[in-house]
């Protein structure tokens, strides 16, 4: 990815319908990213979002971000984990830049999609491996939390569970045995 | 301090407090129901039962802060974002745990009628006899025959669904419609009558929920959202049911934010009188007097006011001169089963979220068959397609990923056992005055664990859910224990058990305490065994055929 690229896309990520003007402030030439929590700046979520598109992108459905998988990621890291737990996602988050940094000499968000989703697949072989072989009360890997809440927050959000699942708020019947056609979307709550 | 009079009093507001309060005042008997918790109404209170999935903040998970404010309910599943503002609020009312108990406890109108499970099935002498038979604890005085009638007086009332199944232990009783079994379920269903002979069945749970008219109550929708409330009335509760039915006659007065404290006992007339209260709200204390006293404050719970009661006579409380009081505690224990994948429905699915799963009832030390353990279990599960929070092994993340996801996955299905646990003496309840809850008030010491009997029933649980999934040609077949903590059936039952003799029982075939006999007994707390099936329609049952006694020995001056 040439300089001009990285410019463009992350003034993409800016200009976003995704990411409400509320989360970046702006203060002339030297910005400081505004906190989103107490766990996470708005630098972040653009962060998290990369990654949660990464996991599910945008097919001819939606993608993860439009679901703005990374704020209800930092929202859910913020309320539902424990500090231990909290501590692995954090360090987490710093490594996958770290790791872009190692495998491609720039930050996550400059990579294009290919970059992205190598060094993502990658994170996601080490956490299978590792979840085979830690101790059973350990906090699972990183990248298995950051997968797990993309795929949480995606498919049950609005986008995510009634536009691209199928759920009916009041089915109105029980039917055991229906003919299913490969390819019809799985229900929300199956 | 305000005295105030009725014909009768309920202590609790739950599936038998709600009976006791509709047969009482349908007799036509002025009635005080008193809930110690906050009013809910019906469908207006229910505030989360029409929100969709992505309107819950957390989309249902439990934040840090739920983890903290309920150690208790946070032991198992129940802990959720959905419906927090049903469970009691656990710092309030703390309790001891002499050993690991879990007590998931609702407190408020309508208490855990708004989040059961709803399964509902009858007692049979099976059960009924088991105690004489087997040399345990004590008789039941009464056999299945003269509580057959109130199963299906109430059974009417309440709408069960289910089949006939023609099965002496599992009798058949008053059904609505039963609700469809999927096509995997079908399957397996007809291959374990095949595989066993006719000696094992498997068909649709019995479930307290309405699938044809009934009056004020909307048919299931099957939107599985009921631990929310039901907005269509579809399932029992005291709120979509007896309440309603309490309220029509105009003889219901019914006060929340009431903690009954004790019952008010006469030792010259050797009858209560009525019951002290405090108002939970603002701890003013108050006395309500009533010819006839109907205790369902739940289980455990009852058995605290009995202990609180008459301690000028008996040191122990009203009840405990049988030395029975707070004792012979039993739950169902669970927790353990198998799973597996069905395979060649890959063009079948289904359409709804049925609130229901599948029954295999007992089959257990049954027709001369002697285990190395008393007693039996039966299984709930069902089958279903998975969905998008399924693993995938060969996949990793992006276009793929979401792909298959979004597609359903293989058909798998689980059962899970509930097994009965003996009635032991030295499962109990006392109460611990070293420590006070929100209102100055000594709380309960629990003191139960399951023993040998159980623990060996448990490899028979998980071995025989392992072999009937096989023989029923599930494949990958996995056996699971996650393991129990006493209470986690949330079917507390004893600790006020009925006997044949006051020496030995607390209540009599009649729910009446032998020592008060205007004050009836009946939630979980007077069983005398426990089964394997869900309890909660026999408490209807002898809560219906109490009521009736009641008010028949009220009209001979009896009472």
């Amino acid at each position: 990815m040439n300089r001009r690229e990285a410019i463009s896309s992350v003034a993409l990520l800016l200009g976003g319908t995704v990411l409400g003007a509320e989360i970046f402030t702006l203060t002339g030439c030297t910005s400081t990213p505004k906190q989103i929590n107490d766990l996470f700046n708005a630098n972040d979520v653009l962060l998290l979002d990369e990654i949660a598109e990464t996991i599910i992108p945008e097919t001819d459905t939606p993608g993860a971000k439009a679901t703005k998988a990374g704020e209800f990621i930092a929202l859910m890291v913020k309320d539902c984990y424990d500090k231990e737990h909290q501590k692995v996602f954090l360090d987490g988050l710093k490594n996958v830049d770290e790791e872009a940094k190692k495998q491609y000499q720039t930050d996550f968000l400059s990579l294009d999609k290919e970059q992205k989703k190598a060094l993502l697949t990658n994170l996601d072989k080490q956490q299978k491996a590792y979840q085979e072989t830690k101790e059973k009360e350990a906090p699972p890997h990183y990248f298995r939390m950051m997968k797990e809440l993309t795929l949480l927050g995606y498919f049950t959000s609005e986008i995510g569970g009634s536009k691209v699942l199928t759920y009916v708020e009041v089915p109105g019947r029980f039917d055991g045995c229906i003919p299913y056609k490969k390819g019809d979307p799985v229900y929300l709550n199956p | 301090m305000s005295e105030q009079s009725y014909d009768a009093i309920v202590i609790g507001s739950g599936i038998s407090g709600g009976w006791a309060a509709k047969e009482l005042t349908e007799k036509g008997l002025k009635t005080l129901v008193l809930e110690r918790g906050r009013n809910i109404e019906h469908v207006k209170d229910y505030k989360n039962a029409t929100k969709a999935p992505w309107e819950f903040e957390h989309r249902g998970r439990r934040t840090q802060e739920m983890v903290e404010n309920y150690p208790v309910l946070k032991r198992d599943y129940a802990l959720s974002e959905k419906n927090l503002d049903f469970w009691v609020n656990e710092k309030e009312a703390p309790y001891t745990e002499v050993k690991r108990f879990d007590w998931y406890r609702g407190y408020h109108v309508g208490g855990r009628s708004l989040m059961w499970g709803r399964q509902s099935y009858r007692f049979s002498d099976l059960d009924f006899e088991a105690n004489a038979k087997e040399g345990i604890a004590v008789d039941w005085p009464v056999r299945y025959n003269e509580i057959a009638p109130w199963y299906s007086y109430v059974e009417k009332f309440a709408g069960i669904s289910g089949s006939k199944e023609n099965l002496a232990h599992l009798p058949d009783g008053e059904f609505l419609p039963p609700m469809d079994m999927n096509c995997v379920e079908k399957d397996v269903a007809a291959r374990i009558r095949q595989q066993y002979k006719d000696q094992r069945h498997m068909f649709i749970g019995r479930v307290a929920h309405v699938t044809a008219p009934v009056k004020g109550r909307s048919n299931c929708q099957f939107r599985n959202k009921c631990s929310l409330g039901c907005p269509f009335g579809a399932y029992f509760s005291t709120q979509s049911s007896t309440l309603p039915a309490a309220m029509a006659t105009g003889n219901l007065t019914l006060r929340p934010h009431s903690i009954v404290t004790k019952i008010l006992y006469d030792k010259d007339t050797q009858k209560a009188t009525g019951v002290e209260v405090i108002d939970a709200e603002t701890n003013q204390t108050y006395e309500y007097k009533a010819k006839v006293i109907f205790l369902c404050a739940s289980t455990l719970n009852s058995a605290w006011v009995l202990m609180n009661s008459a301690t000028d006579v008996w040191e122990g409380g009203l009840g405990s001169s049988s030395g029975e009081l707070g004792h012979n505690l039993m739950d169902h224990h669970f927790r353990l089963g198998a799973s597996g994948v069905a395979e060649g429905y890959d063009d079948k699915y289904y359409y709804g979220r049925r609130p229901n799963g599948i029954y295999v009832p007992r089959f257990r030390n049954m027709n001369g068959e002697k285990r190395d353990y008393l007693r039996g279990f039966g299984y709930q599960g069902g089958a279903s397609r998975q969905g998008w929070n399924r693993e995938i092994a060969e996949l990793s993340i992006g276009a793929e990923l979401k792909e298959a996801l979004i597609q359903p996955g293989q058909w798998t299905m689980g059962i899970t056992a509930f097994g009965e646990i003996l009635p032991y003496h030295e499962n109990k309840v006392t109460l611990d005055k070293t420590v006070k809850d929100k209102w100055g008030l000594p709380v309960l010491a629990i003191d139960a664990e399951i023993k040998e009997n159980e623990i060996k029933m448990r490899k028979d649980m998980m071995d025989d859910a392992q072999e009937m999934l096989e023989k029923a040609g599930l494949k990958d077949v996995k056996a699971h224990d996650n393991g129990y903590g006493f209470g986690q059936g949330i079917h507390e039952m004893g600790t006020a058990r009925m006997g044949k003799d006051p020496k030995t029982s607390v209540v009599n075939k009649h729910n009446q305490v032998w020592d008060a006999k205007n004050v009836y007994v009946t939630d979980g707390s007077f069983m005398t065994s426990g089964s394997c099936v869900n309890p909660s329609l026999t408490y209807m049952a002898f809560t219906a055929r109490a009521v009736d006694h009641a008010v028949s020995e009220l009209k001979k001056m009896n009472l």
